[in-house]
């Protein structure tokens, strides 16, 4: 993770486009900016960022999905629970589950855990449009690579 | 059991807070009740689930975009129901 620029998936450990489903792993740092404001002397990562986590490790299962033709946005955040604090340092796996492909739009349930217990969990919606330009798809493709995004879903046939 | 208009009204005051007597198969959903892409998103999400389809959202503003019809064509809730009926019929049994 480097939280200060939003980056909060180091890796996709599984991804299974036809089965719906990813696992990623998410490394919490040991020291970020962000933990001098929350919370001087008692360093946890925020709850925002937790959600934004479970966003972006759905987000990466419908970009699976979309071979990058389309993007998706969060729109919605639903049964949000943040079950308990995570601390700099800690790994968090993240899982997603594809709940229904609408047409210009997905729904995800996700779950961050970690050592086998569950931190937090969410339904996601997305918005799911075009690339707002060549820039930030080019960046996406970029990050994708970087943390073992399947090069067979990188683009259409 | 319930008409398509009945339970798509329902949906609409449920995931919009609109008052159910408000919503008649002559409103509009943009222009009568106010519903934005946002509210329209979950009120989709709401049929899909609720009828087992696809509403193919993507196509229909294509189709309003490029001037092939009207939104009255898709936003007016009595059009929207016949639509989705259409795609009831035609989901492999």
């Amino acid at each position: 993770m480097l939280l200060e620029y939003f980056q909060m998936v180091d890796r996709i450990e599984a991804i299974d486009p036809a089965a719906d489903t990813i696992r990623t792993v998410c490394n919490v740092p040991t020291q970020s900016p962000v933990f001098m404001g929350h919370f001087p002397g008692f360093p946890r990562l925020p709850g925002a960022l937790m959600i934004e986590t479970m966003a972006q490790t759905g987000g990466w299962l419908v970009l699976a999905r979309l071979k990058f033709v389309k993007m998706p946005f969060l729109t919605r955040v639903e049964s949000a629970k943040l079950r308990r604090f995570v601390e700099p340092g800690e790994i968090l796996n993240g899982e997603a589950t594809l709940v229904h492909d609408g047409s210009g739009f997905a729904v995800i349930e996700a779950v961050i855990s970690t050592g086998g217990q569950k931190v937090a969990s969410a339904e996601i919606r997305y918005v799911v449009g075009p690339f707002p330009n060549d820039t930030i798809r080019g960046a996406m493709i970029f990050k994708a690579r970087e943390i073992g995004f399947p090069e067979d879903r990188l683009h259409a046939e | 059991m319930a008409s398509t208009f009945e339970q798509v009204a329902d949906i609409i005051a449920d995931t919009c807070d609109i008052e159910r007597d408000r919503i008649t198969p002559e409103s509009h959903a943009i222009k009568d009740l106010g519903i934005d892409s946002l509210d329209f998103l979950d009120i989709a999400f709401a049929i899909d689930k609720a009828f087992g389809i696809k509403m193919p959202l993507e196509q229909w503003t294509q189709e309003v975009n490029d001037g092939k019809v009207s939104t009255e064509e898709y936003f007016v809730l009595g059009n929207l129901c016949k639509h989705i009926d259409q795609l009831r019929e035609a989901k492999p049994a």
